[in-house]
């Protein structure tokens, strides 16, 4: 039993957060967060030029990492950073693009941006519901919360055809993408096809998206730890310095023993996420995913509403740092199914 | 990052299941996973079986008997016991007292107790809150006031757990009223054989008998009997709480209760359905289920730290909190899965043919009704939140 970081990704969390908190601190980021494309370019360059994408993608791959440990430091820094950069569709592209054999070097170089499309209006966060057809090499239909869509080069486009959900590829120009900033920063498109012309990447990707679905949800419940840490040490540090009464507000009981329950939900987030992380590959990958993405939006939101409660006035600013970390971990729970959507497949797995 | 024990810690564990299949009698855990109240001879004889292995004082070093377990033995054990079953170690004399004397204690109240309370000859109980002195413990007001060779003590004791069963009790008692509260109390050991003692038993809100209150009036007791110094007994009072919330998470336990209740949730019926398919009380048995599953990581994760501390740290209130919120829930929904087969009183009222629920469950209502103590006993979870303010947020 060791729940210590290896070497090598206990460095590489450190590369990432120093990085992240040098390029991306509280007043840049929330500037360039929201304002088209809603991320900063130089920062993708960046952050693939010190690893944090290489962690991402196997060995045997091109990358040096891949598993469920290497998912959860990376995106557990993105959260501790409120990183807004496209990071989630680079890791969804990278799994789908590996098991389907292709090449990753322009993925994992930062020379070229991925994003996912899957969801639909109508089937936001499972396969079951997709109706974007493919036929004859092209498809038709409207794909949905393509996170980093509004800037990506290439989209990986999950379709059915007659017999199962196909995974196909197209350029950016070759659909309709219209892009939008999202509430708590960060970009992601709509994308229509219209008998668009496209690459078939695999004829039967049922499995292979749904391994990608996990990756993403695990890495969005590490994020959420790490925005998790982030806001508990601006609340601590609110409660320790913000007087009323002629006291600190850190030292009334009402306060005290709300901020100690919070404490008390993080550590389970994370035990969860770790549970997660060590189940990649295994049987039971999905139902333990689930698991750590039911318990990490019920968590966040709590930490979020609560955090606001507490610092008061004050976190209703946009100035105020804790206003795009509670935004975050609120609306992590909307992206790859939500905290209901996760607790239904913990529940089919029960009888 | 590493969830699995180490092939030692594998083969520890398989050691200690083939230790409880070979040597727990079945009618023993029987009684056990049902409920009913062991007797005396039943935990004496457990305590016994124990002991003939080495296994019994599970925190105490080699050198005063102690099989010399680390943290992550120390968890497999009470873990594989709580599957199998087995009667919970009575805590009193061996996970609380022991550790206290090996600290505290001279050489020559080692040598006379630590023997006995392995060997079975000693059974302590605690002497801790006071009717006016719960959470708030520094405030007892039990009073030890010293007279030539002896203390002499009045007062009274209350939540004293199997006192009826015991032949001896540590008390903290108040030896002086300066200064603050805490600086006033001593750690003294008490026969309840001597004059002055009375021991009357408190019914439990299911009916059961477990604590006591004890009543002393002009008790003699040696001064040798006084562990430690006069007047540093809140120091061994936290020392001992420390100790009492080893294990505190209960994780053992609430696996087996879980298990329990999914059984029960596939095998009970609403209009004419498994439970276990309602989504409402399956929601909630998957809440249960992940808030365990997410426990288990962070026990461990305590413990893995614990193995490099000689103590648990104040995370440990993390854990009792946790803990007992986990078990109480599942005890609340395997109470809520019979249904109107809950209220037999006493369970035994219904039996055969006509018994309502099957007998591991028959006890299930009164059961989430005694373990509503497990968030009140050993620092109620307000006073955990308290520690955690202190220690972790530092407000």
């Amino acid at each position: 039993m060791d729940f210590n970081l290896t070497e090598e990704r206990r460095m590489l969390a450190d590369t990432l957060g120093r990085y992240l908190a040098e390029t991306c601190p509280p007043e840049k980021r929330a500037k360039l967060a929201y304002e088209a494309p809603f991320h900063d370019p130089a920062a993708w360059v960046g952050l693939a030029e010190i690893g944090a994408l290489l962690a991402l993608v196997p060995e045997t791959a091109g990358g040096f990492g891949g598993a469920g440990f290497d998912i959860a430091v990376v995106f557990e820094e993105l959260g501790r950073g409120l990183c807004p950069e496209p990071v989630l569709g680079t890791l969804m592209a990278s799994r789908l693009l590996v098991a389907a054999g292709e090449d990753v070097a322009a993925l994992l170089d930062g020379s070229l941006r991925y994003a996912v499309a899957m969801s639909e209006p109508d089937a936001p966060w499972a396969l079951d519901g997709i109706a974007t057809r493919a036929k004859g090499g092209r498809l038709t239909g409207r794909k949905s919360a393509v996170y980093g869509g509004n800037d990506a080069d290439r989209f990986l486009v999950a379709a059915r055809s007659d017999e199962a959900i196909a995974l196909y590829e197209i350029g950016a120009d070759a659909a309709r993408v219209t892009g939008y900033g999202m509430i708590d920063g960060g970009g992601a498109a709509e994308l229509f096809l219209e008998d668009t012309p496209a690459r078939l990447v695999l004829s039967d990707a049922g499995a292979v998206l749904a391994d990608a679905l996990d990756a993403g949800a695990l890495a969005l419940a590490a994020e959420a730890v790490g925005l998790m840490d982030a806001t508990m040490a601006l609340l601590t540090d609110y409660l320790r310095t913000r007087k009323q009464f002629g006291r600190t507000i850190g030292s009334f009981q009402a306060l005290q023993h709300r901020a100690v329950d919070l404490v008390g939900e993080i550590e389970q987030a994370r035990s969860i996420v770790i549970l997660a992380a060590s189940r990649m590959g295994e049987a039971d990958q999905s139902r333990t995913v689930s698991m750590a993405k039911y318990l990490c939006g019920k968590v966040a939101r709590q930490v979020a509403e609560e955090a606001i409660q507490m610092h008061g006035g004050i976190a209703m600013t946009w100035e105020a740092a804790v206003s795009h970390y509670a935004k975050r971990l609120v609306m992590l729970d909307h992206q790859l199914g939500d905290a209901d959507f996760h607790l239904e497949r913990v529940m089919a797995g029960l009888a | 990052m590493d969830l699995n024990y180490t092939p030692a810690e594998l083969a520890f564990q398989e050691e200690v299941r083939g230790f409880l299949a070979e040597n727990l009698d079945p009618g023993l855990a029987r009684k056990v996973r049902e409920g009913h109240g062991l007797t005396k001879e039943d935990m004496e004889g457990w305590h016994a079986t124990l002991n003939a292995r080495g296994w019994l004082a599970a925190t105490w070093p080699r050198e005063f008997g102690g099989p010399g377990w680390s943290a992550v033995e120390r968890h497999i054990f009470e873990e594989e016991a709580a599957r199998a079953n087995a009667p919970r170690v009575v805590p009193f004399g061996l996970a609380m007292l022991g550790p206290v004397l090996q600290k505290f204690g001279t050489p020559a109240q080692q040598a006379e107790y630590l023997p006995r309370i392995l060997d079975g000859r000693d059974w302590w109980c605690q002497g801790y809150s006071e009717p006016g002195a719960g959470s708030d413990l520094a405030s007892l007001r039990t009073r030890a006031v010293r007279d030539g060779e002896d203390y002499v003590i009045n007062g009274q004791k209350t939540w004293t757990t199997l006192g009826q069963f015991a032949n001896r009790i540590f008390c903290l008692v108040r030896t002086s009223t300066e200064g603050k509260p805490q600086e006033g109390i001593s750690f003294i050991l008490v026969d309840l054989d001597t004059p002055g003692i009375e021991m009357r038993p408190i019914r439990l809100i299911e009916g059961g008998h477990e604590v006591n209150e004890v009543f002393f009036t002009d008790v003699r007791v040696p001064a040798s009997r006084l562990v430690g110094k006069e007047n540093m007994g809140w120091t061994i009072a936290k020392f001992l709480l420390t100790h009492e919330r080893t294990n505190i998470a209960g994780v053992g336990f609430s696996i087996q209760a879980l298990e329990e209740l999914k059984a029960l949730a596939r095998q009970v019926k609403r209009q004419g359905r498994p439970l276990i398919e309602n989504p409402l009380f399956a929601a909630d048995l998957a809440r249960a289920e992940v808030e365990l599953e997410a426990l288990r990581i962070t026990n461990l994760r305590m413990l893995a730290r614990a193995q490099e501390q000689s103590a648990p740290g104040p995370e440990s209130s993390i854990l009792k909190i946790k803990g007992t919120v986990v078990r109480q829930a599942l005890n609340d929904l395997a109470r809520r899965a019979l249904g109107p087969a809950a209220a037999p009183f006493p369970a035994e009222a219904l039996a055969g043919n006509a018994a309502l629920a099957p007998p591991e469950h028959a006890r299930n209502a009164a059961r989430y009704f005694n373990n509503r103590k497990l968030s009140i006993f050993g620092g109620s979870n307000e006073i955990q939140r308290n520690i955690l303010t202190k220690t972790l947020l530092e407000l």
